[in-house]
């Protein structure tokens, strides 16, 4: 066990001691279900993988956790802030908010499958040359993010992007040069 | 998250089965996988519908048939739609992010469940969550909660856009259990709050929402969406409003009127729309008519600028369908 590892099984066990002694919520009349532990394949960023997890595991969860790939991030873990985008056959979407039990079969694109043979791809290098971050936590998102958008062509405008850029929270406010990387990045696409 | 069986439902009758013996539907997840994580949804069993075939977009002269587990983002971006029921794919557009819409299906957004700060807060009295302990909204922080349709036990805004529209136009639910399909108008779909909050809307347990169906009509294709936020994109609506007008020799003939952001549930302005049928397009029509808009409304500590908002927002809509070509 490492130390993520540790650290997400207390939290887990902390959190269901807290809320089974105090707290309630809707529709808990049904029994107490046994742990479900099942294996899911996936291609992610072209390979073929095949992982054992809990039902309850999130499509994030399984990424960062189980696969190692923890360059797509855990932001606000509800869907408000877009730091977990990833490709899921090709459409973006919020890894936090799906289970990765639903997901057989499907084609995963994380950050870490961007690159081609070391090179950056044209959106990265924009990121890079348009200086569009700062702290860097949401950029992974962003870049997915920005994959999805200039792939489902809303990018004719400065306005058009950041309407169909806003479910990524940038939080240092590199919005500009976001901006700016993602219009450059669709005018070479 | 609390455990869970999961199964994914091969097809409609081992999904009708799982959800008698009282499987949870997931469809998009949006709302269901939050849900369960903060805890407030506690499913026993999960059921994955999303191999079931309701994912078509029909129209023909009657009605626009849209399948229950079509992506928000799909019917939106549909040119049919985008054409003849312009209110639907701008109420659409104006929800969630781009990465929500392309997960949320059309049932699981008639499914939402409220956005109440308290209502997610399983350490804060919610009577719509757990029955009988209270409303920590009503003298709570309210700005965001309803003026209409409210009771003593619940004050929450039903949080869709696209249900709006749907109202405005007289949708239809279909369902579909082992005692066959049903046909229930969208408008009596939702129930308001008043005794039993925690019963949001009228399905039976195990029904299935196979499609919505939208009927044709001389205003559809003159309509439109406003959604008055806090913040320019990604937000719920402060205010919104679907309008749809049949304007024809300087007289409406047909007034669709519907409100979100201010009501328990998608909320329907007859009042307004009296006001405006058979009335001739004059430079104070929109006004009077949108005056209409609040009517008994009951406002809370924090909210009461939504009875003068929901005037406004109503008459600039209604002068911007009317001008459109």
């Amino acid at each position: 066990m490492n130390r993520r590892t540790f650290v997400g099984a207390s939290i887990t066990v902390g959190g269901a001691a807290a809320a089974a002694s105090a707290l309630s919520g809707c529709g808990d009349d049904a029994p107490p279900a046994e742990q479900q532990t099942t294996s899911v394949a996936m291609r992610i960023n072209g390979e073929d993988r095949t992982v054992d997890v809990d039902v309850r595991t999130s499509l994030l969860d399984m990424l960062r956790e189980r696969v190692g790939l923890t360059g797509t991030k855990k932001g606000c873990d509800q869907g408000a802030c877009g730091a977990c985008t990833v490709l899921l056959d090709g459409k973006r979407v919020n890894s936090c908010l799906t289970l990765a039990v639903m997901h057989d079969g499907a084609d995963v694109q994380t950050i870490e499958g961007v690159a081609e043979n070391g090179r950056l791809h044209p959106l990265q290098r924009a990121f890079v040359d348009a200086d569009a971050f700062q702290c860097g936590y949401c950029t992974s998102g962003q870049i997915m993010s920005g994959l999805g958008c200039i792939g489902e062509g809303h990018t004719g405008s400065d306005a058009e992007i950041r309407e169909w850029m806003s479910g990524n929270i940038c939080r240092c406010g590199a919005y500009t040069n976001i901006v700016a990387a993602v219009a450059t990045a669709a005018k070479n696409a | 998250m609390y455990p869970f069986s999961f199964t994914k439902a091969a097809d409609e009758s081992s999904a009708l089965a799982a959800g008698r013996s009282g499987g949870r539907y997931i469809a998009g997840g949006t709302t269901l996988v939050d849900l369960m994580r903060v805890t407030v949804e506690r499913p026993g069993s999960v059921v994955d519908i999303n191999a079931l075939p309701y994912r078509g977009v029909d129209l023909d002269g009657r009605a626009l048939r849209i399948g229950s587990l079509v992506r928000m983002a799909d019917l939106a971006a549909d040119q049919r739609v985008r054409r003849q029921f312009p209110v639907i794919s701008e109420a659409l557009e104006l929800s969630a992010s781009a990465q929500l819409r392309n997960m949320a299906s059309i049932g699981g957004n008639l499914m939402q469940r409220p956005r109440c700060l308290y209502f997610r807060d399983v350490s804060a009295d919610c009577n719509r969550r757990t029955p009988g302990t209270g409303c920590a909204a009503t003298g709570g922080l309210n700005r965001n909660h309803a003026i209409l349709g409210t009771s003593d036990q619940c004050v929450a805004t039903h949080p869709s856009d696209l249900a709006v529209a749907l109202v405005a136009l007289d949708a239809v639910v279909v369902t579909r259990d082992s005692g066959g399909d049903r046909r229930i108008p969208v408008a009596d779909f939702f129930r308001r709050p008043g005794t039993t909050p925690d019963q949001e809307h009228d399905l039976k347990p195990g029904e299935l929402i196979v499609a919505v169906e939208v009927p044709t009509g001389p205003s559809t294709a003159r309509s439109g969406y406003l959604k008055i936020r806090d913040r320019q994109s990604y937000e719920f609506a402060v205010t919104s409003a679907a309008v749809a007008l049949d304007v024809t020799g300087g007289t409406v003939r047909d007034a669709k009127v519907a409100v979100g952001g201010v009501a328990t549930v998608p909320w329907r302005l007859p009042a307004v729309e009296r006001a405006l049928v058979g009335r001739p397009v004059s430079p104070g029509l929109w006004r009077d008519a949108a005056a209409r808009a609040a009517d008994g409304a009951k406002p809370l500590s924090d909210n009461g600028f939504k009875v003068e908002l929901v005037r406004r927002v109503v008459e600039r809509q209604l002068a911007t369908v009317a001008g459109l070509p």
